[in-house]
């Protein structure tokens, strides 16, 4: 079989694509964060722990014996509670967005692993809950509910930001923060506002990966999808449909991937297949956003009454 | 004004402090329907800050303030707009990739609704813009617009908000001659519907031109409030400043030898027409020679060339009777060209850094000021201390952070920098753009003492009553190009337009012996 008939197999199976709306949901929902985040003029590079604590806490809520949706509102509310912390030291202290970002990723990792070790401190093979079931419809769509409401939450975070008074004040602190406060809105308010919802979307990306694509919580399990989603958001334009593309786009890639490696029986290094992905992702960037007119007031911290 | 309208707004013993500095010394005013305040006053006088704490930016150490009767708190924008105060800020604060209607709309309705309701705010803003004349596209990006419609954005916004007092900060700054002139016709509708207004100003025509009131500020001092009709531009000119303005007078003296010569400097743009293109100019010591033009026609390309930011194609480039082969800034500043850039923001001043690292920029390196690679603070700041003195910059002292000053006060510590030094050739490329009377006159007596001390200067304007004062000679850009030099009592205002415009046949009539030149 040649090449191309082989891409084609691979791409006219069902469970082709059942695996693309899998892969697709984290990098949903974490560039969705990401987004809501930046929109608003904060950088959130603890997307990568965040997503880990997410992933974390959802498990271990399950694993202590509450249900699935349980699990999913602990996630988030733990990933909420890391964008306070994220939120507090950037907004009203004004510190650096890339340094605390850091220092957020590293401690919500670190808190993660050490949670687990203190509650399962032998345990060499990570124990299993019983994860969210796919819903019984045909072909591509029988997926979980994680990976419907990952969806549907493109269209709340796209209607909020572009049709209610709540996402034009998250827009107008993220383009002109001094704007904003003119309009007598509270810039601090809004912005810690939004890196907390934003952070919360973030903690769902992670428990997908715990509650939906696997069953249990290992280390290392996050992978760089937090990395990914902060370029998806470039890649996006900062817009939520085009981050719904850019996530499927990724996904599609790493999808296929995966399959070709099989398919090549071993002739090519795997290696080379595991870096397709990555490099089509840097090529779109720099094909897409290099026009990009990001939110201007990203990463500079608003001080009031500063001259 | 005796039993006139009702008086819409009191500021009551205002007094502000930054640090050592009193920006605001106990001000009292009142403000009536219907009327236009002018707040006349130098930069830095305290006319911004007095604003910014009526709108709830900045909060004063005294006083109180206010609107219709009501105290207002002290500290809120929102609660400034709910009683009906309106702002207008001299940077505008719109968000550029926001649509107009965004930007007008945005915090007028509860954070909390399902909905914005958009069709209504399209009607609101579509029915003021009617009512005011006041043009604009809705669904323009604020991004698009020139500044002038964001302008009107801006006041657009107070109106949505149903501002009954409107606070235009410096509002013509930034506008055409024509656009400002519009700005005051909508002020008249304004006032003629009830609204006051106040509008901070340092030009004194804009204030005869629009207000019936002025107040004048002083180093942060209320020191008189007139009706406009009774008072004249020399008395407040005199209030503002606090004495009486000359204008520059310069002693004849006979030129030099030359300092900076250009012979057939040729620089081309990438596209089209050059840069410059066969300039020839000559400019010795104890002569002021002064550039005229409408901006794009080489005058920067000019600027950055004796800056040594750029080098000619073609062409030749001479200090002190020495060829400049290869010059780039630090050699220029080392063979003694003092420069004063066009911007002093982004390319005069660093705007985070200290007053004393600022003047020391250009020469830190020397053996005065950093000794084995490590820079001698002490003798930097003894050194910043003296400059502040010597050139009267205002200034809490040589750490200050640079960007706190007033525009005046950076013009005064550039000049400090570049003519500490005693330098052959300066070039001075807008010197005076923005400032206020004070400082300009400052600016103004430097320049002719460098030149009274045996610098030539190079003098880039668009003011041509600035270049008719201080030039000896005059040459005119138009197209990459430069008129001989123009003795500067062989020429008029009227001479010089037309030349500006490229009717370069009048020289002729200007110089009948070099008819060939042109």
């Amino acid at each position: 079989m040649d090449f191309l008939s082989i891409l084609l197999d691979i791409l006219l199976s069902a469970a082709f694509w059942t695996a693309v709306l899998r892969i697709a949901t984290p990098y949903v929902l974490g560039t969705l964060g990401e987004l809501v985040c930046e929109r608003a003029g904060v950088l959130n590079l603890g997307i990568e722990g965040i997503m880990t604590l997410g992933a974390m806490a959802g498990w271990m809520a399950v694993y202590q014996g509450a249900d699935l949706w349980t699990g999913v509102l602990v996630a988030a509310a733990c990933g909420a509670l890391l964008g306070l912390l994220h939120a507090a030291l950037t907004v009203p202290l004004g510190l650096s967005q890339h340094v605390t970002g850091i220092g957020v990723t590293l401690l919500g990792t670190s808190l993660s692993y050490f949670v687990y070790r203190l509650v399962l401190p032998q345990a060499s093979t990570p124990p299993t809950v019983e994860p969210f079931q796919p819903l019984a419809l045909p072909g591509a769509l029988a997926q979980t509910p994680l990976t419907y409401l990952a969806f549907l939450l493109v269209v709340a975070v796209a209607y909020v930001l572009y049709r209610t008074p709540v996402g034009l004040a998250v827009r107008m602190v993220g383009e002109n923060p001094a704007a904003a406060e003119a309009q007598g809105l509270n810039v601090t308010a809004i912005r810690i506002g939004a890196v907390v919802a934003g952070s919360a979307l973030m903690a769902l990306a992670g428990a997908f990966l715990t509650l939906s694509a696997f069953n249990a919580f290992f280390f290392n399990m996050v992978n760089g999808r937090g990395w990914i989603c902060i370029a998806l958001v470039v890649f996006a334009s900062w817009r939520p449909g085009k981050a719904l593309l850019g996530a499927l786009l990724f996904a599609v890639f790493d999808a296929l991937q995966l399959r070709l490696q099989q398919a090549s029986g071993g002739v090519l290094p795997y290696q080379l297949f595991l870096m397709m992905p990555y490099l089509l992702s840097i090529l779109a960037l720099v094909l897409v956003a290099r026009r990009a007119s990001y939110p201007r007031a990203l990463m500079i911290p608003y001080r009031k009454g500063e001259r | 004004m005796k039993g006139g309208p009702e008086v819409v707004l009191r500021l009551a013993g205002i007094s502000k402090r930054f640090g050592p500095l009193l920006a605001n010394d106990n001000i009292s005013l009142t403000l009536r329907a219907g009327e236009v305040l002018a707040l006349l006053g130098e930069n830095g006088a305290g006319k911004t800050t007095l604003m910014n704490i009526l709108f709830g930016h900045y909060v004063a150490d005294e006083g109180s303030i206010e609107a219709f009767g009501r105290p207002l708190p002290p500290g809120s924008p929102r609660a400034a707009l709910e009683a009906g105060i309106g702002m207008v800020h001299q940077h505008f604060t719109l968000a550029d990739n926001l649509s107009v209607l965004d930007n007008i709309a945005v915090g007028t309705e509860s954070l909390w609704r399902w909905r914005s309701d958009r069709g209504a705010a399209r009607r609101r803003l579509l029915d003021l813009s009617q009512r005011f004349g006041l043009e604009v596209r809705p669904d323009a990006l604020v991004g698009d617009l020139s500044v002038g419609e964001r302008q009107r954005v801006e006041i657009l916004k107070a109106l949505y908000r149903d501002a009954r007092i409107l606070i235009l900060d410096e509002p013509t700054a930034v506008l055409t001659p024509q656009e400002s002139a519009g700005l005051f016709e909508t002020l008249r509708r304004l006032t003629a519907d009830g609204l006051a207004v106040v509008f901070i100003s340092h030009k004194m025509n804009e204030v005869f031109a629009a207000s019936d009131t002025v107040a004048v500020l002083r180093a942060g001092k209320l020191v008189a409030t007139h009706a406009t009709a009774s008072t004249d531009r020399a008395r407040l000119a005199e209030l503002m400043v606090g004495r009486s303005v000359k204008p520059p007078a310069p002693a004849p003296l006979s030129p030099g030898e030359p300092v900076l010569e250009l012979s057939g400097v040729t620089v081309a743009s990438g596209h089209g027409r050059p840069l410059l293109d066969g300039v020839d100019l000559t400019v010795r010591r104890h002569q002021v020679v002064g550039i005229a033009g409408v901006s794009g026609n080489g005058q920067t390309a000019l600027a950055e060339l004796v800056s040594g930011l750029i080098r000619p194609d073609s062409g030749r480039l001479s200090l002190k009777g020495s060829v400049v082969e290869h010059g780039d800034p630090a050699d220029m500043v080392r063979r003694g060209v003092a420069r004063i850039p066009e911007d002093r923001h982004s390319a005069g001043l660093v705007g985070a850094m200290s007053v004393w690292e600022n003047l020391i920029a250009e020469r830190y390196h020397d053996s005065s000021f950093s000794r084995f690679g490590v820079l001698r603070r002490g003798a930097a700041r003894t050194y910043a201390r003296k400059v502040i003195e010597e050139f009267d910059v205002r200034c809490p002292g040589p750490d200050a952070r640079t960007q706190l000053l007033s525009g005046g006060n950076m013009q005064k510590l550039i000049l400090g920098r570049t003519l500490a030094h005693g330098p052959d050739l300066i070039l001075a490329s807008q010197p005076t753009r923005g400032l206020d009377i004070g400082a300009v006159s400052y600016v103004h007596s430097r320049l002719l003492d460098a030149r009274a001390a045996g610098a030539g200067v190079l003098l880039i304007s668009e003011d041509l009553d600035e270049i008719l004062a201080l030039a000896d000679c005059v040459t005119v850009a138009y197209h990459g190009r430069l008129t001989p030099l123009l003795p500067h009592d062989r020429v008029s205002v009227s001479q010089l337009g037309l030349l500006m415009a490229g009717h370069w046949d009048i020289l002729r009539d200007i110089l009948p012996e070099t008819v060939d030149a042109a």
